[in-house]
């Protein structure tokens, strides 16, 4: 659907100049229009969400505003936190640094395991997908196995490796696996008769399949997986964290906690959040790019 | 006349669930080298199954295909295929299509400006070349299987395969894939195979018209020659004799002596 969209676009661009050269003012009001529909769809897309904001913060306010309020409110939060939001990348020693480096630092952690896990994954599930007897049998195991908490493994592969911060990438590895072996393997299973047919015709090999039709055919459903994936990895890390210490952001919370900073954990939150969302958006739009034109036939 | 490809008593049937479904029996063919051979039949006889036998995509049950009295039972370059539905590969561009057959079959033989010719001269064959760098979802029906029918003549095949290849297309341009068919057949003297469920698209095409009984357990019914000069017109023929007589043979086959019952399926 985007590439009709774009050469609707393509194709009446050249006509608008044709007609301007008839009666120049019909030329601008078009590109005036424009301009206004871009800025009536931003204001559709961005005002709603601020209002919204805007007035979650105000009640917010009035909640925590009496001197008995247990919780911070916004203001205090702004004041006692400012520092933490207006500087997120001042370094002033080894446990005093901005909360970027810190979600820096968990985002190394969720690159390692997550890295891992895309690549195991799409390899495993490929594989599984192929045959339709080891789909039948591992595929209620990994049912069971997607469904244990991120912070259930960690004692194991503390265990297993005696150190927290491998321990931490493997419990991101073992949450965000699942989702990228059950959706590669429906990908690899939902690939055309018609591909196959092309494919056993040319004779390719199990490595030539594996590249040039099993991967771009069943890209969707591979970024699928992996969106899932990587959310489920920043979950993991910031509750593993906590645990592991280190200088991650999820150590911060458990920190400012300790020492009863409340506001700093507020803001550590929607940093969080922040990035969380920006991950998904990335791997999305990552999969759109690469899977253009995949879907459509 | 030496058969090239042999179909030598080939049965066919599949096993579910201790239920055994008789497609294709007892059947024997030979096709001579540049022939251009037409099968036709209602749908449901099985005349896809026995095109996926030639290719070699399912394996036959009893007998055997021989291609240059050699057994053939996988799949391969050398018996290339034009699908029903083109099954061009929508990741690729136009070019990349038909090069990903050239560069698997020649990949050892031709260098790489000589790959690069060879996918351009096929797509020229077919007037797909303006078009090489579209997607598949960029180009119309019939420009899809003209590709189709350039990523197979590509891998230069001893036999060209068609599953009723203009069968998804209008009447219009499938009439002028028919006049390509015609052209490249003439040009470059392959040995086709074509399904069909069209009668005028079978006698306009063929030098042989093989008539399949209704399933199951369907047979060879009749073969039909069509002693027509080529190159052919479709205009010319229209009033034909030779033409007319063709026609009138297939459509009594199909519809008086085999008529299709639709409450058997």
């Amino acid at each position: 659907m985007p590439a009709t969209a774009r050469k609707q676009t393509i194709a009446t661009a050249p006509a608008s100049p044709s007609n301007g050269h008839v009666v120049a003012l019909q030329v601008r009001p078009p590109a005036r229009y424009d301009l206004g529909k871009i800025a009536a769809s931003v204001s559709r897309n961005v005002v709603p969400p601020l209002v919204v904001l805007a007035i979650l913060l105000a009640i917010w306010q009035v909640l925590c505003s009496s001197p008995t309020a247990s919780l911070p409110s916004p203001l205090q939060v702004w004041q006692e936190s400012y520092d933490l939001i207006a500087y997120p990348f001042f370094n002033y020693g080894s446990q005093d640094i901005g909360l970027g480096w810190r979600v820096i630092v968990s985002l190394q952690r969720v690159a390692y395991g997550f890295g891992l896990a895309a690549i195991a994954g799409v390899v495993i599930g490929a594989i599984i997908g192929q045959s339709a007897w080891a789909m039948r049998g591992l595929d209620p195991i990994f049912q069971v196995l997607r469904t244990v908490p991120p912070l259930a493994w960690l004692p194991l592969s503390l265990a297993a490796f005696q150190d927290s911060n491998p321990s931490a990438i493997f419990v991101i590895f073992i949450t965000s696996i699942w989702p990228v072996i059950i959706n590669t393997a429906v990908g690899v299973r939902n690939i055309p008769q018609d591909y196959r047919n092309v494919a056993q015709v040319l004779r390719l090999n199990q490595l030539e399949f594996f590249w040039k039709i099993m991967l771009p055919s069943a890209a969707p459903y591979i970024f699928t997986g992996l969106r899932i994936g990587v959310g489920l990895s920043w979950l993991a890390i910031v509750a593993a964290e906590m645990l592991t210490g280190g200088v991650g952001i999820g150590f911060f919370i458990w920190d400012a906690w300790n020492s009863s900073r409340l506001p700093d954990i507020i803001v550590a939150l929607a940093y969080i959040g922040v990035v969380g969302f920006a991950l998904d958006k990335l791997v999305a739009a990552t999969g759109r790019l690469i899977t253009r034109g995949a879907s459509a036939n | 006349m030496t058969a090239y490809l042999k179909l030598d008593h080939i049965d066919k049937h599949f096993d579910r669930g201790g239920v055994r479904a008789e497609v294709l029996k007892g059947i024997n063919l030979s096709i001579s080298k540049g022939e251009f051979v037409s099968i036709i039949g209602h749908s449901g006889c099985g005349k896809s199954t026995l095109l996926n036998l030639i290719a070699g995509l399912t394996p036959v049950s009893v007998g055997a295909v021989l291609l240059e009295n050699r057994e053939v039972n996988e799949p391969g370059p050398e018996r290339a295929v034009v699908f029903q539905n083109h099954s061009l590969l929508p990741w690729l561009s136009v070019y990349e299509n038909v090069n990903l057959a050239v560069s698997k079959v020649f990949g050892n033989t031709k260098s790489k400006a000589e790959r690069h010719d060879w996918v351009m001269q096929n797509l020229d064959l077919v007037q797909m070349a303006h078009a090489k760098d579209k997607r598949p979802s960029e180009i119309s029906g019939g420009m899809k299987q003209r590709v189709g029918i350039a990523r197979a003549l590509s891998m230069e095949p001893k036999i060209l395969l068609l599953d009723e290849p203009f069968g998804a297309l209008d009447a219009l341009t499938r009439a002028h894939l028919q006049d390509a068919v015609m052209e490249i057949h003439a040009r470059l003297g392959n040995t086709m195979v074509m399904i069909t469920h069209d009668v005028d698209e079978a006698v306009l095409l063929s030098d042989r018209i093989v008539m399949m009984t209704n399933g199951p357990a369907a047979r060879i019914g009749e073969v039909l020659d069509v002693p027509i000069a080529r190159p052919r017109n479709r205009i010319e023929l229209a009033s034909d004799r030779t033409y007319l007589r063709c026609r009138e043979a297939v459509l009594k086959f199909l519809y008086e002596r085999h008529r299709f019952v639709e409450a058997a399926e």
